[in-house]
């Protein structure tokens, strides 16, 4: 009897088969998610979801008997008053087979219920979005370096011993000194027991007990050879060697400017909120290091930390301008633009004082939208009116003049939460950055 | 540890270790060898997590095992129950190999350990390598190789030809899996170590293979004598056949070679399978009448601790508990505590018979060789014969049993036997038939393959009693077969005794 401890063992092993099975419900699975985010919040559903899909896809039909038709006899256990002939009103959906059915294949074979990773939703999630015009790519010395294959070393840890490297020099070793082989030794061996049994005798007619002394004496000479030159020696070892070599990392900034005048109420800031979220966990997904800076205005702009950035309370007039020329100042000072890749979304209802509308033109066209890859305007509707049918706001006029100049300057409208997806999705499809 | 010695127990206290386990497994393996007289592979057992046991769980319990979708959601589904606590786990999992590989979870106390030993390593083991059914269709020392080969070929077909076309013909095959299996054991059983050989050769040989059915010219000489011609050809295709997938295997005519592979693959499993389809309430019973009886040579002998014991108890009668129809944990008898019943039972016949079972069993009552007569049931016996020749009037009562027959077009059920006289033989009859795979499942045939027409594949499903097929799902497996076979393919629902035909389903390939 063996005991074999195999908790150790890499664990996964299955995870080649729910690749497979979560391919082939795709369909099903991504209309879980769709149904699921309109009712809650992005930051619910993130963590990893449990979702309810219909078996469509993933059912696996047999050859099965109707349970209604026909003739059928159940044997239970149990009895307590029933006598032979009695007859018993049929129970709703059917006896014995019927019920451990059902509780044998819990989900019944309409609807499947199981739990997606973090990982795998995401994936699902931002499935088909892409990042436009990417990549600075940078060195950044924090970042902590990948391993790279650098040939041999004469030492190192034993789960590196390059065995190819190791046996190549033991046997050149074992050749060079002339170690007697196993097949010498059998050979030997073979042909002193067939002396000693006389099935041979020596072919030059010399007596056995002569042959067989040079026998024994080449077998002790042999051994003591064999014994004196390892099979392997510690100068045979070789180690494969890795070096420390930083990568270059994409790294994001992620300007979410915000209005927060008095204009903008709870409701409006908390649709820009799942706005930013979205776009956080979209660039978190692409970017193997990215900052996040917040910045709200209202007739000056200040950056702030998330809490205050939407929790927090401020009122005064709307000068847009304030934020993009902080936004700007920032950029000099911490994101150079050769290192960053910049992306912008503002959220505002639209209003600014119509004096400031020019300024803010002429800002994002010459000095904004060159220097980032991505900028998205949210305009938010109040009360869950489409902005869109609004005769159009103050900002949303002006800067839909930028929009045919900018390929990297997109504008949307919302009005209510289950917008905010099909938005996002709008803005960074594959297919809209084809076009 | 010098207490266990000073006291001879195994082992005290919930822990386990690999020494306490090693000491276990030696004591209980000498009482089985040498008292029980049980004949057992060498064992291997495997300490493995939670996680593990859900990994076994998805690939149908066996450790290696190709790649496939339904695997994923099988794992999907059970991570979930369990994770919120819906369902536990086995306590163990038993592979019919040899050596026989017996699983053991890492959270069980020693006692649960002793007793999994006991049952799977014990039991199982015995059953697996001396049952009639598992020498005949199984062959347990290639088993495991034989997956690895099945696992190597399905990923490189998966390389070749793209998982999505391997995909559809494993979908296929697995809905005709129950009928991919020689029920009356027509065939040898597959020698599974040499199916890699096999592989090879087959190619080889397909090639210079002839097949009416694959020959696409018009024939040179019209047919002098059709009916005399199309019985040749039917009888060259070996009509009719049982084994839906041993003749799609052979005969359709547009699977490729690594596709007529898969089919045999799953073909293969599905018969390594079948005998425990055929022996389940014996195999159960087998084990943990194993399990009782060693457990409790242990305790005579104060080789475990009172409190062992009781955790024991407690774990067996759980074990072998079987609601009554109306509880709501009522999932049709349970295997386990009818097969532990009738193992009890039998050795009580045995040793203190009634005069009923002297009438009732008349060759083994009173024999005063329990063990003997036990061993040779195990070897000798599937489900349904077991039942039929051994569940005695007495467990019947015991059971409270009753049987009720359901005519589908009948609002009302009726009882037609209880546990009294004139009811035990109908209620054994009907038990026995209910453990019969090959009466349970339906019985559906090749007979026809529309030869000289559009090579229409016929199949049949001869209906006892009236027992349909449900429409829905005979549809979609029939558009998986068509699939495989390549032409349309029908299916005729025929009454057994009068011929009556109930209905008819097609499909068509798709493409």
């Amino acid at each position: 009897m063996h005991v074999i401890d195999r908790r150790r063992n890499p664990q996964g092993r299955s995870l080649g088969n729910r690749q497979r099975f979560i391919r082939r419900a795709r369909e099903q699975i991504r209309e879980a998610i769709n149904d699921a985010l309109r009712e809650r919040s992005v930051e619910d559903v993130a963590p990893g979801a449990d979702v309810v899909i219909s078996s469509d896809g993933i059912h696996e039909p047999r050859f099965a008997r109707d349970r209604t038709a026909g003739r059928r006899e159940h044997v239970l256990p149990g009895n307590r008053e029933y006598m032979e002939g009695d007859r018993i009103p049929k129970p709703q959906g059917g006896v014995d087979g019927a019920g451990s059915r059902a509780s044998d294949h819990g989900e019944g074979e309409d609807e499947f219920a199981f739990t997606l990773t973090r990982e795998e939703f995401l994936d699902l999630f931002f499935e088909d979005l892409e990042l436009p015009d990417l990549v600075k790519r940078k060195f950044k010395a924090e970042k902590s370096p990948r391993p790279q294959r650098a040939g041999f070393s004469i030492s190192g840890a034993p789960n590196r011993l390059n065995l190819v490297r190791t046996m190549r020099r033991s046997l050149a070793r074992r050749v060079a000194l002339g170690r007697p082989s196993e097949q010498v030794l059998d050979q030997l061996g073979r042909e002193l027991a067939a002396l000693r049994h006389g099935a041979i005798g020596p072919g030059d007619g010399r007596s056995s007990a002569a042959r067989v002394a040079e026998i024994e004496e080449a077998l002790e000479r042999a051994e003591r050879k064999r014994a004196r030159i390892p099979f392997i020696d510690p100068v045979d070892l070789r180690y494969n060697r890795f070096e420390h070599v930083p990568k270059p990392v994409a790294q994001a900034v992620m300007f979410c400017l915000m209005d927060v005048s008095a204009s903008m109420d709870e409701a409006m800031k908390d649709l820009a909120k799942r706005f930013f979220m979205l776009l956080h966990l979209f660039l978190d997904r692409r970017y193997e290091h990215i900052e996040v800076v917040f910045m709200r205005h209202t007739n000056r702009a200040e950056e702030v930390d998330e809490d205050t950035f939407f929790y927090g309370r401020e009122t005064g007039g709307t000068v847009v301008s304030s934020a993009l020329n902080e936004m700007l100042r920032l950029i000099t000072a911490r994101y150079p633009t050769r290192d960053w890749n910049i992306y912008v979304a503002q959220a505002s209802d639209g209003d600014d004082i119509p004096s400031d509308v020019p300024r803010c033109l002429e800002l994002l066209g010459e000095r904004v939208l060159p220097v980032c890859q991505y900028m998205a305007y949210i305009e938010i509707g109040r009360q869950g009116r489409a902005p869109a049918a609004q005769d159009g706001s103050d900002l949303w006029n002006g800067y839909i003049r930028l929009v045919p100049g900018h390929a990297n300057f997109v504008m949307r409208a919302v009005a209510e939460a289950r917008d905010i997806y099909p938005v996002f999705r709008g803005l960074f499809s594959r297919e809209r950055s084809e076009t | 540890m010098s207490t266990c010695i000073a006291s001879r127990l195994l082992y005290d206290g919930a822990d386990w270790d690999f020494d306490k386990l090693r000491r276990t497994y030696d004591a209980i393996e000498r009482i089985a060898v040498e008292e029980l007289g049980l004949d057992l592979y060498r064992n291997q057992i495997e300490v493995i997590t939670a996680e593990q046991m859900l990994d076994a769980y998805a690939g149908i319990g066996m450790p290696v095992m190709y790649r496939h979708w339904s695997f994923g959601k099988r794992f999907a589904q059970n991570e979930m129950l369990y994770r919120k606590g819906l369902r536990g786990l086995a306590l163990e999992m038993v592979i019919n190999s040899d050596p026989s590989i017996c699983y053991v979870m890492e959270e069980n106390t020693m006692t649960m350990q002793a007793t999994v030993l006991a049952h799977a390593a014990m039991g199982h083991n015995h059953f697996f390598k001396t049952n009639q059914a598992y020498r005949s269709r199984t062959d347990a020392s290639a088993i495991l190789d034989y997956l690895a080969f099945a696992r190597s070929f399905v990923a490189r077909c998966e390389e070749r030809h793209g998982a999505k076309a391997v995909e559809r013909v494993l979908d296929a095959a697995h809905s005709l899996g129950e009928q991919g299996v020689d029920r009356f054991g027509r065939r040898e059983r597959p020698q599974l170590g040499k199916e890699r050989d096999r592989a090879a050769r087959r190619l080889e040989e397909a090639r210079t293979d002839y097949n009416d059915l694959w020959r696409t010219l018009p024939g040179r000489k019209p047919q002098p004598d059709v009916d005399l011609d199309e019985e040749a050809a039917r009888q060259s295709l070996g009509l009719p056949e049982e084994n839906l997938l041993y003749f799609l295997e052979k005969h359709a005519p547009r699977l490729k070679e690594w596709e007529r592979e898969l089919l045999r693959i799953v073909r293969n499993l599905s018969s390594y399978f079948e005998p425990q389809r055929q022996t389940k309430v014996m195999n159960e019973g087998c084990a943990c009448w194993c399990h009782y009886r060693i457990m409790g040579l242990l305790h005579e002998r104060g080789l475990i601790d009172d409190g062992a014991m009781l955790e024991f108890l407690h774990l067996h009668s759980s074990v072998i508990f079987q609601p009554d129809f109306d509880d709501r944990r009522f999932g049709g008898i349970n295997p386990y505590a009818l097969g532990f019943a009738m193992m009890r039972d039998i050795e009580r016949i045995c040793t203190e018979p009634s005069e009923e079972d002297s009438a009732w069993f008349s060759g083994i009552a009173g024999n005063g060789r329990p063990l003997e007569t036990l061993r040779a049931a195990w070897s000798d016996f599937r489900d349904e014969s077991f039942i039929r020749q051994y569940l005695s009037p007495r467990l019947i009562r015991e059971f409270h049993l009753f049987k009720v027959d359901d005519d589908g077009d009948q609002p009302e059920l009726r009882v037609d036997a209880i546990h009294n006289e004139s009811g035990y033989k109908r209620i054994r009859r009907a038990v026995a038939t209910a453990h019969d795979p090959a009466i349970d499942l339906p019985c559906i045939e090749v007979v026809d393959v529309d030869m000289h027409g559009d090579r229409r594949l016929m199949l049949q499903h001869v209906v006892r009693e009236g027992r349909v097929l449900d429409a829905l799902e005979t549809r979609r497996v029939l558009r998986h077969t068509a699939t495989l076979w390549g032409y349309p393919v029908v299916l005729r629902e025929v009454d057994s005794d009068t011929g009556r035909e109930f209905a008819e389903h097609d499909a068509s390939a798709a493409g």
